[in-house]
């Protein structure tokens, strides 16, 4: 196989692989996961605004009180490489075209210099958390092979997608083809590692804050 | 699979619902909790990380409730838990785990972790993993009637007491009274000022209250057992007594987890929603003293500062009244650092100041309430919890502080007017 | 042909100063040190004589004949073309004026005379199907007919892109079984000028190359001159700025194609694509496909024709999502199997539950 016959390799079939098993597994622990259900609160509701569900989806994101000092690395490192994902997978013109063939939906990108700039920085913030997960006696207490694999899973396709743009390493084409392979493992492993928190991390928000909400508690 | 280890199981099965799914599949081991436990951040050992006190109840959850852990059981990639490692949990799930809830609000993702211990705590206890102590107390309030021990003849006597101290009537089994009151055992045995209080505050107030000779004690230890089934037994005997006086409101007394239970836990304990509200006698006080019916004279010039029961504040939602009332009668009131909200437990919630062998821990936790106190340095400390009091009573002598420690609502008592200096007004 | 190359130029009105400035452009375009330059124009002009002349054999396989056509084009009256002079071209089907046994005997003959010693340009796929019926010449088959001239040969050009990675005719399905020369000959030097067609200075170059230094120049791992396929189109793109800025044309005539925009989103593959048009340009420096408004096809890279569509973006996927809606079916299918059977669990453990008594406390 030629470097071209495996970039097209990736960009069909494997693209189309990689998202059904995607869509699958997203689906089947969706319904895993949310159809267990919960039962009905019977106790009287206190409600207070700005205490619920959908108000502690949002709110979550900011550090609670005293919380950013105590854990500097995890807060700093952790919102660079979320914010720096974001930005460079829907924000760069090659993405947004690829979203834009795949669900119609699409918006202005900004210049790839801007993007590259994010990468390198996401990947600092990437090698940041791991270092902070290696020497933090907590972190590496509650890690398994999964928290590592999930790690490497992420950075590569930031590192390779760097790598192809700054033609490093090998020839561009190789690079964009090892590049979505990547993307191609992350979807196909994130339903079924810790990175489905990317979707049930909305959940658990909305059920802690609704639990604690009908108590008046903005949480 | 000893038969008490599948029940315990069988529990977990009943109880794991979709939050807890939602909640395991969320944890990206940030390890942030741990930095919001103080049994962590004051000994700085990473098995009192919160979430990692979950592990076994994580594992059946993954093993019953998923597929892919399904078949890792079926093939033996994921290994089943047993009794030995509950038993090893057990220091985890109850010793150092006071139910504060403070992991719950900080978590990135969103996972409510105290749910999950509570959660939990109803295998643990099934399976027979509950530490002495606390089964002890549960013995002691179902067989007895209080988790000390107290019968209503040790009420009487005190009902009597309170009645010459204070020249008012304490009410019992009154039918049709407005409140129904409720005590803890401490507040019987060791703080008999909060029932004089009462009687002043209703009295100056002019409601109409009461006690009830079926339904005097509030706490639930089979909560903090993590035991529904017994914790119904408790609190049923609470709607019965209300429901039998026909009360319009059963307040909880200065007991944090007595209120959860209550308030929170009792109508899904018992199926249906009550006939009655349930209200923390700080919540009555906030709103008497709204609508004016809470008049004070004089302050206390010391300088003060406040606890904040975690089921009373973060897990109950009362915050602000106790500030307002604090600044009703003090004068020099002064914050903790985190007071409120996120305020730090005195390490002895959740049932884990019935655990004797917990005892050496609870003391190190309370390094934390220590350096908050050092942070304000106050002359004396209140708080709201007859619990937290005695938890802190002990911390301060360990530490050989001398800060003495009231309860909120005597001190307010102690400002209202004399029903005879008042009639003369 | 009379005399050396020079004195032939001279009589077609072309001076020995310009002559010089094309071996000496040729050599930089090769990457070659400046007196390269030098070496290869006294090496081509001293050739004097038709004896003295290499010999070429030019083979045509399963082909169009755009890369003869392309050589051609651009022969006169620019000077690539005049390097034939340096050559003896003795067969070539399209050019030669014989034809038939004629033909054949000029083949064989230049294959004898100039045994070990020939340079073998091939253009066109070999087809392996049928046992390579597909395409036969004077009887024989293309593949019999390689492997007889390649077996004398000094090296081998192969031609464009059929020649060398089996082009259109290797397109899916591949109903000749084409094949490239390297896929048959292992034993010769071999250079790949892709392109459908490619350039012809490209061409030129590499035949320079080979008769001033009697070998081939270096090449990359696809066996492509270095020189001219070592960069993408895309980074030496003239519109590859306003790749940079996320400037892009979105149809063939909106605002942004009339500004000259990036042609990425219209299926540009010159990221991927090694070649020169660039910065050679075609028909002598007059244009090139990303100049005249279109993407680039990628022509110059192996399967081409396959690489998932031309007027897709290369970051959009080169085949519809086929099994996306089915696999979200399928799995929303599953999870709903599966919630059935944890509902079934969790009421059975709800059933199964016996309420516990103080006793149960103890173990």
């Amino acid at each position: 196989m030629n470097d071209m016959q495996f970039l097209t390799w990736v960009r069909g079939p494997g693209l189309d692989i990689a998202v059904g098993i995607f869509l699958l597994g997203v689906f089947w622990r969706l319904f895993e996961i949310y159809s267990l259900g919960r039962k009905k609160d019977l106790s009287a509701p206190r409600s207070v605004s700005g205490a619920s569900g959908w108000h502690t989806i949002f709110r979550r994101s900011l550090p609670p009180e005293g919380m950013l000092g105590k854990s500097p690395v995890s807060y700093i490192g952790g919102y660079t490489f979320h914010i720096g994902l974001a930005i460079v997978v829907f924000l760069f013109a090659p993405h947004i075209l690829l979203i834009k063939n795949l669900t119609g939906l699409s918006w202005p990108g900004l210049p790839s210099q801007f993007v590259d700039l994010v990468a390198v920085v996401t990947l600092a913030a990437m090698v940041v958390v791991l270092v902070d997960r290696i020497n933090k006696p907590v972190k590496r207490y509650l890690s398994t092979f999964g928290d590592w694999f999930t790690w490497t899973l992420t950075f590569l396709p930031v590192l390779t997608g760097w790598m192809a743009v700054q033609h490093l390493l090998l020839p561009y084409t190789t690079m964009l083809a090892i590049h979505i392979l990547t993307v191609e493992l992350l979807l196909v492993f994130l339903p079924f590692t810790k990175l489905f928190h990317a979707f049930t991390a909305f959940g658990s928000r909305w059920y802690n804050g609704a639990v604690n909400g009908h108590k008046g508690v903005a949480v | 699979m000893s038969a008490s280890l599948e029940k315990g199981v069988r529990v977990l099965k009943e109880v794991i619902d979709a939050p807890i799914a939602s909640y395991f599949n969320s944890c990206v081991h940030c390890g942030l909790c741990a930095e919001a436990c103080l049994f962590y951040t004051e000994t700085g050992d990473p098995k009192y990380t919160p979430i990692h006190k979950l592990e076994p109840l994580r594992r059946i959850y993954e093993q019953e409730y998923t597929l892919l852990g399904r078949l890792g059981k079926t093939f033996g990639l994921s290994k089943p838990v047993t009794d030995a490692e509950l038993a090893e949990w057990q220091e985890l799930v109850y010793n150092s785990c006071t139910l504060c809830g403070r992991c719950s609000v900080v978590c990135p993702v969103g996972n409510d972790i105290v749910y999950m211990v509570r959660k939990f705590r109803e295998g643990m206890s099934a399976a027979g993993h509950a530490p002495e102590g606390i089964k002890g107390a549960v013995n002691r309030t179902i067989t007895i009637g209080s988790p000390m021990g107290v019968k209503l003849p040790a009420v009487k006597a005190q009902m009597k007491h309170v009645e010459a101290d204070y020249g008012l009537p304490i009410p019992l089994d009154a039918e049709g009274a407005e409140y129904m009151v409720m005590l803890s055992s401490m507040e019987i045995i060791n703080f008999p000022e909060y029932l004089g209080a009462i009687a002043k505050i209703m009295h100056q107030a002019g409601k109409s209250w009461t006690l009830c000779s079926t339904a005097f004690e509030a706490t639930n230890a089979g909560m903090q057992i993590g035991n529904s089934d017994l914790a119904r037994v408790l609190v049923k005997r609470i709607v019965d007594g209300a429901e039998r006086l026909r009360v319009k409101t059963v307040i909880s007394p200065e007991c944090g987890h007595a209120y959860t239970a209550l308030r929170w836990e009792g109508a899904n304990l018992i199926g249906r929603p009550f006939t009655f509200a349930v209200k923390h006698i700080i919540e009555v006080l906030g709103e008497f003293q709204k609508q004016g019916l809470l008049k004070t004279e004089g302050f206390e010039t010391d300088r003060l500062t406040f606890h904040d029961p975690c089921q009373l504040a973060r897990r109950g939602g009362v915050i602000q009244q106790q500030r307002d009332l604090m600044n009703q009668v003090a004068q020099n009131f002064v914050e903790m650092p985190e007071a409120g909200f996120m305020n730090w437990c005195c390490g002895g919630g959740g049932g884990a100041s019935a655990i004797e062998e917990g005892e050496a821990l609870r003391l190190e936790a309370f390094k934390k309430k220590k350096s908050q106190l050092d942070a304000v340095k106050p002359d004396r400390l209140v708080t709201a919890c007859a619990n937290c009091r005695i938890v802190l009573e002990e911390g301060l002598e360990h530490y050989q502080m001398n800060i003495p420690v009231v309860g909120l609502t005597e001190m307010i008592a102690e400002h209202i007017p004399e029903p005879s200096a008042e009639k003369g007004a | 042909m009379q005399g050396s190359l020079i004195d032939t130029l001279a009589r077609q009105g072309i001076t020995r100063r310009a002559f010089m400035k094309y071996c000496a452009t040729l050599a930089s375009m090769m990457a070659l040190p400046p007196a390269a330059g030098r070496a290869m124009a006294e090496a081509m002009a001293a050739a004097p004589a038709a004896t003295r002349r290499p010999s070429v054999i030019w083979l045509p396989f399963q082909e169009c004949t755009g890369c003869t056509e392309s050589i051609t084009r651009s022969h006169s009256p620019t000077l690539e073309g005049l390097i034939f002079d340096a050559i003896s071209l003795d067969y070539q089907e399209t050019l030669m004026a014989a034809a038939g046994h004629q033909a054949e005997e000029a083949l064989h003959a230049a294959m004898k005379a100039n045994e070990g010693k020939y340079l073998l340009i091939v253009d066109g796929s070999i087809p392996l199907g049928l046992d390579g019926a597909y395409s036969c010449i004077a009887g024989k088959s293309n593949l019999e007919t390689l492997k007889e001239v390649a077996k004398g040969a000094a090296a081998i050009v192969a031609m464009g892109s059929c020649a060398a990675y089996g082009g259109i005719p290797k397109a899916n399905p591949n109903p000749t079984g084409a094949v490239s020369v390297s896929d048959i000959i292992k034993d010769k030097p071999i250079i790949n000028i892709p392109g459908c067609p490619p350039i012809p200075v490209v061409m030129t170059g590499v035949l320079a190359h080979f008769l001033t230094f009697g070998s081939l120049p270096e090449m990359d791992a696809k066996g492509r001159p270095k020189a001219f396929y070592g960069e993408t189109i895309h980074d030496r793109c003239y519109r590859r700025p306003f790749y940079d800025q996320g400037k892009f044309a979105k149809t063939f005539d909106d605002e942004g194609a009339r500004n000259g925009w990036c042609l990425f989103e219209l299926g540009c593959k010159g990221p991927v694509t090694y070649n020169a048009c660039a910065t050679v340009k075609w028909n002598g420096g007059t244009s090139w496909p990303v100049e005249s408004g279109h993407g680039c096809l990628g022509c110059s890279e192996p399967d081409f024709w396959d690489a998932g569509g031309f007027y897709k973006a290369l970051s959009m996927p080169a085949d519809p999502l086929k099994i996306a809606s089915a696999a979200a079916v399928a799995g929303a299918a599953a999870g709903v199997a599966i919630s059935f059977a944890n509902r079934g669990k969790k009421s059975a453990a709800k059933s199964a539950h016996e309420t516990t008594t103080l006793a149960d406390l103890e173990k």
